[in-house]
C-alpha cells in the first residue's frame, strides 16, 4: 500500500473509495478510543503506549491523504523520537508515579469534562457551518510528486521559517542541556572518604541479606528462629566461649544458652540410649 | 473520504486532549495530552491541504512537528529539574515559583 501511495505522488490518492472509507472509520474509532483511554488510565506508561496507537493511526491517515512524507515523519519523529523521550524521562523519574486521585479544586474533573464536551460541540458546529469542500481529483501545482513539491515549497516560499526553525532547534537543545545539568555543590567523595564514612557509621559489612532473621551481622550474634528466639547453633562454640572468657556476657544469656544446649544434647543422648 | 471527516476527527481528538490537560495531575501525562492536541492540529492541516489542492498545509504541519519536538525537549528538561527539586512529577506539588 505504501508503494502505491508513494507512486500516487501529489495527485490525491489512488485508494479505492470504499477501501478508503472503511479504513477511515476503523482508524477513527481506534484513534478516538485510544485517546479516550489515554486520558482515563492511571499509569503513565499505559498513557504513552496509547498515545503511540493514536499517532500511528494518524500516520496512516496522512498516507491516505496524499501526504506520504508527513506519514513517515510522523512515525519517525513522533512515535520514534518524542515518545521514546517520554519513556526515558518516565524511567528516570519513576514508572510507578501513578496519578493522584485527590482533587485540589473540588469538582474540577466533572467541570473539565463538561467544558471539554461543550468545546467539542462548539467546534463541531462551527466546522459544520464552514462548508468544507471535497478534495479535488488532482492537486494543482505539483505533478512531480509529494516530496519534490514539499522540497520546492520549503526551500523557496518557506525558506525563512525553515532557517528560523534551525535556530529554534539549537536553542531547544541548549536549553535542555542547561536545565538538565546539575552543579555539584560538594566535592566528589573519594574512596578514603567513603571508607571513613562506613567505619563511622558503625556498619562496615553490607546489610544482612533478605530472609535472614537477624538484626546484626556479626559472627557472634545468633540467628533468630522464625518464632523470634535465638538459635545458639548458629554461633560457633569457640566464639561463645571467647565471649564468656572476656566477660562480654552481662546478662548471662550466652551462659544460659550454652547450658540449655548442653541439656538438650544430654537429653537427646539419654533418649537415644533408652530406645536402644 | 471528504476532508470534512478528517477535520471532524481532528476536532474530537483536540477536545479529548484539552480535557486530558485539564483533568490529569501528572505533568508527563499533561505533556502527552498537549502532543495529542498538536497531532490533531496536524491532521486538520493535512486535510485542508488536500482540500485546497496545494502543499502549503503539509509544510505547516511539518513545521508544527519540528516545533513540537523542540517543545517536548525543553518541557521534559524542565520537568526533570522540577522532579529533582521536589521529588514529584505532580503539578499539584509544584505550586511555588521557587524551591
Amino acid at each position: 500500500m505504501i508503494t502505491h501511495l508513494l507512486a500516487a505522488g501529489g495527485g490525491g490518492t489512488n485508494l479505492d473509495a470504499d477501501f478508503g472509507e472503511a479504513a477511515f472509520w476503523v482508524l477513527a474509532v481506534l484513534a478516538v478510543g485510544a485517546a479516550l483511554a489515554m486520558i482515563c488510565v492511571r499509569q503513565a506508561v499505559h498513557c504513552a503506549l496509547l498515545l503511540a496507537v493514536v499517532m500511528l493511526c494518524l500516520a496512516v491517515m496522512y498516507a491516505m491523504q496524499a501526504a506520504p512524507f508527513l506519514a513517515f515523519v510522523q512515525v519517525i519523529v513522533y512515535t520514534g523520537a518524542v515518545l521514546m523521550l517520554f519513556l526515558f524521562v518516565m524511567m528516570l523519574i519513576g514508572v510507578s508515579s501513578a496519578d493522584s486521585l485527590r482533587e485540589t479544586i473540588s469538582g474540577q474533573r466533572a467541570w473539565a469534562a463538561i467544558g471539554g464536551v461543550a468545546f467539542m460541540v462548539l467546534l463541531v458546529v462551527g466546522t459544520g457551518h464552514a462548508a468544507i469542500g471535497s478534495a479535488p481529483a488532482t492537486l494543482s501545482h505539483q505533478q512531480s510528486g509529494n516530496l519534490t513539491g514539499l522540497a520546492k515549497l520549503i526551500f523557496t516560499t518557506y525558506v525563512y521559517p525553515f532557517e528560523i526553525t534551525s535556530a529554534l532547534l539549537i536553542t531547544a537543545a541548549l536549553g535542555a542541556m542547561v536545565l538538565a545539568h546539575r552543579e555539584r555543590t560538594s566535592p566528589k567523595p573519594s574512596q578514603r572518604d567513603i571508607s571513613r564514612q562506613k567505619i563511622a557509621s558503625g556498619q562496615v559489612a553490607p546489610e544482612p541479606p533478605a530472609g535472614v532473621y537477624a538484626l546484626h551481622d556479626a559472627v557472634d550474634m545468633p540467628a533468630l528462629l522464625p518464632d523470634g528466639s535465638a538459635s545458639t547453633r548458629s554461633v560457633p562454640m569457640a566464639v561463645s566461649q571467647r565471649d564468656l572468657d572476656l566477660g562480654r556476657d552481662p546478662h548471662q544469656r550466652i551462659a544460659e544458652d550454652l547450658e540449655a544446649s548442653k541439656r538438650v544434647q544430654i537429653e537427646a543422648g539419654a533418649g537415644g540410649g533408652e530406645s536402644e | 473520504m471528504s476532508p470534512a471527516h478528517y477535520v471532524f476527527l481532528a476536532v474530537v481528538l483536540f477536545a479529548i486532549g484539552g480535557v486530558g490537560v485539564l483533568i490529569r495531575r501528572n505533568a508527563i501525562v499533561i505533556f502527552m495530552c498537549i502532543e495529542l492536541m498538536l497531532n490533531a492540529c496536524n491532521l486538520a492541516f493535512v486535510a485542508f491541504a488536500r482540500m485546497n489542492g496545494n502543499l502549503d498545509g503539509q509544510v505547516v504541519a511539518f513545521f508544527v512537528m519540528v516545533v513540537a519536538a523542540a517543545e517536548v525537549v525543553v518541557g521534559l528538561a524542565i520537568l526533570m529539574a522540577i522532579y529533582r527539586a521536589r521529588k514529584s512529577a505532580s503539578v499539584d506539588d509544584a505550586n511555588l515559583l521557587k524551591y
